[in-house]
């Protein structure tokens, strides 16, 4: 070949050899701790990747980026809301930053994705906002733990439990998005509530990114029930609640929301629509706790907002993670041990005020708060505790291995009982 | 062809063979997206290029080979091998439905439309939920434990490559090819001369869908999932953008325009989260000054270089 | 219940009109694909949100928001004149604009979702053909329906709307009678820009806004006007009742098949009549 081919082609290679030097070769022990955060920075739910990348960050600024005589680094990349961008970021932090382990991701697809990719390569991978059940239960990964997370059935149990005892609802029409998360908490709500003796008159499943709520809500009033329970999260969120208002039916008919639904990320940009709106949660800002509203306090002062389960659920993982590596002295390349740690260790400094721990199955169990949203004197709205369910795993009150031998909720199976 | 022809080639795939050696890693598996890529490029190029029909469904085509391979895979049980050639022939299957319908228009329409029947499979993909998953999509081992090495999944994927492009290098330069040319140069000329553009076109398309139906099999190999973002627009437009960036109607700018993009993907995600703007601005800027692609641009330096 | 849905189905096919219209007029007059039409209305959204939030007035809003979009829609226009002649460029350049703008947004704005506040005299629910009703999505209907009457005004009974009309027929027979074809062009996109905007403001007072808002009224909007026909404004109307219907009904009855009800017959009117229902072949 010609030498003027040869040398371009040459210069060429060594550009890319230059991409390559991007990675370095850590060292073993001293080194700074890696941590790559996964989060969805732009896309669909860019508002909830951005909080989590916040409150992640706020921790590891309190504590001055260190754990022990180990700086702590943290490396975020955006995923995208999309899961084969999520898998690449993956394979990069992984790969080419060379990470020491994964944190993060929103989107349950994300997450999935993610965890499969963590099983084949072993990296601990650790997951706070993502909470597909199966993860925890039927498909457990022993590499991937949900640190400070939850699973989707945990939360509205209790809240099926209150409506049915405290509220004296009977009839209940369900309303959600229609994919595995709100399939989960649709069908951790059902199966108590019709377990406890209530009708689920009929489901609704909506694509995410639904616009025009109208059609649902025409039927939810043709249908009559006592209550409508809503699984909604970000902008369907938004929509339903300002929609469900516009047509009149708030005070009308009673709404109770799915955590996401009543979350700061979707009533900060609400009004009064929002309000008296009733969900469950292991987390509520307006919580009297003084370690939550220090936390609060702490959050607005950075973000000029109130905190969101994506801001704080990602700030009680950064806390529990530096607790886990602080007992095993900062050697997390032993990964077994690490994990090891991540998993015997209980959180006691947490914003809700009271120690977390993992059950067996590699998910934390809490106190969960029948929420309701309430009007500030600043006349913003927030989610305040009316009672609480103390020590909910992600079983209820079923057996584990019991529990695990019905099938994973779905579409097609929501737990519903027949009265 | 030119010797000097001969000589670049020879280059570009003697740097392509040695990749795995010089960059390991990460950055192996990088490469192997961009053959899959190029591979998607220019089959996109088939159309838009050879043909003058500018699609914007081929990242739908491609995702339906990914699907295929997955659910055979994942929820039929079936072995790696087997799946392969049926994600190509569901792929071919798609891709006969949408020429059938597209192949009476043209320009506009022809973009308009095929975005159309691109869409409709990514609802499907994504309301089906019993047999694509849903948004969850469908995950599980797609790669034959034969390949399961990263640098021999290179090997093989650059060997896949290098047989399609030789065919579709071949395909261009046939009699066949040629006529696509002619549709494109002028569409009536060539019918007042006798031939069925219609049926043209349509063989045309096929063969774009097949290749791009193989590219969509090594991506599910590739990545061992697959979701509704896989048969997304934003997959048809990437193509498409590649295509535009290496030369439009060069068929290798395929190959250069997938590199450029993953290259620059991945470099400007380091520093900023501003990517999809970048991208954007990539599109207005080669449209306007660079509309010719890179590849396209070179060969006019080139010409002009050989005037005395 | 028909009732109530057929409401919704004619008030989302208002504001579906609001977008089509100016998109099928550019489409029809410029042979421009402008696939920033729904960032247009993204960013007429956000801005009518803003203004209205900051200054406790609705029309600010609007008008804000039309404001800024013509603006952009200058810049557009500006840079298509790089591209002019090859309708393949034009649609790809304003593919890039877009993904810019949805960018822009979201660096401006971030992620949260907003809604452009109502105004109080069109809060809550009236009783009409015996349902209760939200008064602003009557509002917005009503909107739709004055904006139709007023374009049919100006295509049928002034000199630029014959202008454009001509000009949507064939621009360069138009040419060569001497008018200056190009501020016709710039009166239409303007007017486009404009219709934009005001569904934007609209628009975001009761389906909100968010990151991905902009894709998918443009993917609603390509289906008004291929079924509808380019450059034809009976053709969004019809095209537009068409989509809604689909899209309300479809929600109801068929909840699995989503996009599939609007556009598989999309497709289907496409690949035998491309030029939709009321276009005319050139």
């Amino acid at each position: 070949m010609d030498r003027r081919s040869f040398v371009k082609s040459s210069t060429a290679l060594g550009g890319l050899a230059a991409l390559g030097s991007f990675s370095q070769v850590r060292a073993q022990g001293t080194g700074p701790i890696k941590i790559g955060l996964l989060t969805p920075l732009t896309g669909v739910v860019a508002a909830g990747g951005k909080e989590i990348a916040e409150g992640f960050g706020l921790y590891w600024d309190q504590v001055g980026k260190k754990i022990g005589n180990r700086a702590v680094e943290v490396i975020v990349e955006d995923d995208g809301s999309n899961p084969d961008i999520a898998l690449q970021k993956a394979r990069k932090l992984t790969e080419q930053t060379k990470v020491d382990f994964l944190v993060g991701d929103l989107l349950a697809n994300t997450g999935l994705a993610v965890a499969e990719y963590a099983k084949g390569v072993g990296i601990p991978y650790f997951i706070p906002v993502i909470a597909a059940d199966d993860l925890t239960q039927r498909k457990r990964i022993p590499n991937v733990i949900r640190v400070a997370g939850y699973t989707a059935s945990q939360m509205p149990r209790p809240l099926a439990d209150y409506a049915y005892k405290k509220m004296g609802l009977r009839k209940i029409v369900t309303i959600s998005q229609d994919y595995t998360f709100g399939h989960e908490q649709c069908g951790g709500f059902a199966q108590v509530f019709t377990e406890l003796g209530g009708t689920i008159v009929a489901q609704h499943w909506h694509p995410l990114n639904t616009q025009d709520f109208s059609p649902y809500i025409a039927q939810i009033q043709a249908a009559t029930p006592d209550a409508v329970f809503a699984m909604e999260t970000g902008a369907d969120a938004t929509r339903l609640i300002q929609q469900w208002s516009n047509f009149g039916l708030k005070g009308k008919i009673r709404l109770l929301g799915a955590q996401n639904a009543t979350d700061q990320s979707v009533i900060r940009t609400l009004g009064a629509e929002a309000e008296g709106i009733i969900s469950s949660a292991h987390f509520a800002e307006g919580n009297d706790s003084p370690a939550t509203q220090k936390f609060v306090a702490e959050y607005q002062a950075a973000f000029k907002k109130l905190p969101s389960i994506y801001g704080f659920s990602h700030y009680s993982a950064a806390m529990w993670l530096a607790e886990a590596i602080k007992s095993i002295n900062g050697n997390i390349e032993d990964r077994p041990k690490f994990l090891d740690a991540v998993r015997k260790t209980v959180l006691n400094g947490s914003p809700l005020g009271r120690p977390v721990r993992l059950d067996d199955y590699g998910n934390p169990v809490y106190d969960v708060f029948i929420r309701d949203v309430v009007k500030r004197p600043d006349g913003t709205f927030w989610n305040k505790p009316i009672e609480t369910y103390p020590a909910v795993s992600q079983f209820w009150t079923y057996k584990p291995e019991e529990y695990m031998k019905q099938p994973s909720y779905s579409r097609t199976f929501q737990g519903i009982k027949k009265n | 062809m030119s010797r000097s022809k001969t000589s670049w080639i020879a280059a570009a795939v003697l740097a392509l063979a040695v990749v795995p050696v010089v960059l390991p890693g990460y950055l192996t598996s990088l490469a192997t997206l961009m053959l899959i890529y190029a591979l998607l490029a220019m089959s996109v190029d088939i159309l838009a290029g050879y043909a003058g029909r500018t699609p914007l469904c081929h990242g739908a085509i491609f995702g339906t080979a990914t699907y295929v391979v997955m659910y055979y895979v994942t929820s039929a049980g079936g072995n790696p091998w087997l799946a392969m050639p049926l994600g190509v022939l569901a792929a071919l299957g798609v891709a006969t439905v949408f020429a059938a319908l597209a192949v009476r228009t043209s320009g506009v329409y022809f973009l308009l439309l095929t975005l159309a029947l691109g869409m409709i499979v990514w609802g499907v993909c994504q309301r089906w939920t019993s047999v694509t998953g849903g948004e969850n999509g469908l995950r599980g081992t797609a790669r034959p434990a034969a390949l399961a090495d990263p640098q021999v999944f290179y090997y093989f994927v650059l060997a896949v490559g290098l047989a399609c492009s030789y065919v579709m290098w071949r395909f261009v330069r046939s009699p066949f090819g040629l006529s696509l040319k002619g549709i494109r140069e002028s569409e009536s000329r060539m019918r007042s001369l006798g031939y069925d553009t219609t049926r043209h076109l349509f063989v045309g398309f096929l063969f774009s869908g097949l290749m791009a139906g193989i590219s969509g099999v090594l991506y599910a190999s590739f990545n061992s999932f697959v979701s509704p973002s896989t048969v997304a627009l934003a997959q048809s437009v990437k193509g498409l953008l590649m295509v535009i960036v290496g030369g439009v109607g060069t068929l290798f700018g395929g190959v250069v325009g997938a590199a450029v993009i993953i290259v620059l993907e991945n470099v400007v995600s380091s520093f900023t989260e501003r990517w999809s703007m970048v991208l954007g601005a990539l599109f207005v800027l080669t449209m306007i000054f660079a509309p010719e692609g890179v590849v396209g641009k070179f060969r006019s330096f080139l010409a002009r270089r050989r005037k005395p | 219940m028909a009732t109530l849905q057929l409401l919704n189905s004619f008030t989302l096919a208002a504001l579906l009109f609001l977008v089509a219209s100016g998109f099928t007029l550019i489409f029809g007059l410029m042979r421009i694909v402008n696939l920033a039409h729904g960032a247009m209305y993204l960013m007429g959204g956000y801005v009518a949100y803003a203004a209205a939030t900051a200054s406790g007035s609705f029309l600010a809003g609007v008008a804000a928001a039309v404001v800024a979009v013509a603006l952009l829609g200058l810049v557009t226009q500006a840079l298509l004149r790089f591209v002019k002649g090859n309708e393949l460029r034009q649609v790809l350049l304003t593919l890039g604009l877009a993904l810019i703008l949805n960018d822009a947004a979201l660096v401006i704005w971030g992620g949260d979702t907003f809604s452009v506040p109502t105004p109080p005299p069109l809060r809550g629910a009236v009783q009409v053909f015996g349902v209760l009703y939200p008064r602003y999505r009557l509002f917005v209907l009503a909107v739709g329906i004055a904006v139709l009457v007023l374009l049919w005004l100006l295509m049928n009974r002034t000199r630029l709307g014959a202008l454009i009309r001509a000009g949507v027929d064939d621009a360069e027979t138009v040419e060569a009678m001497g008018i200056n074809i190009r501020l016709v062009f710039v009166a239409t996109f303007m007017l486009g820009m404009a219709l934009a905007a005001v569904a934007g403001a609209l628009g975001g007072a009761f389906l909100s806004l968010y990151p991905t808002a902009d894709s998918e009224i443009l993917v609603y909007s390509l289906a008004v006007v291929i079924i509808g026909g380019r450059g034809s404004l009976g053709g969004a109307a019809v095209g537009s009742l068409a989509v809604a219907l689909l899209s309300t009904f479809g929600q109801v009855w068929f909840p699995e098949l989503a996009y599939f009800v609007i556009f598989g017959p999309m497709a289907l009117l496409l690949a035998f009549r491309p030029h939709g229902l009321f276009g005319r072949a050139t």
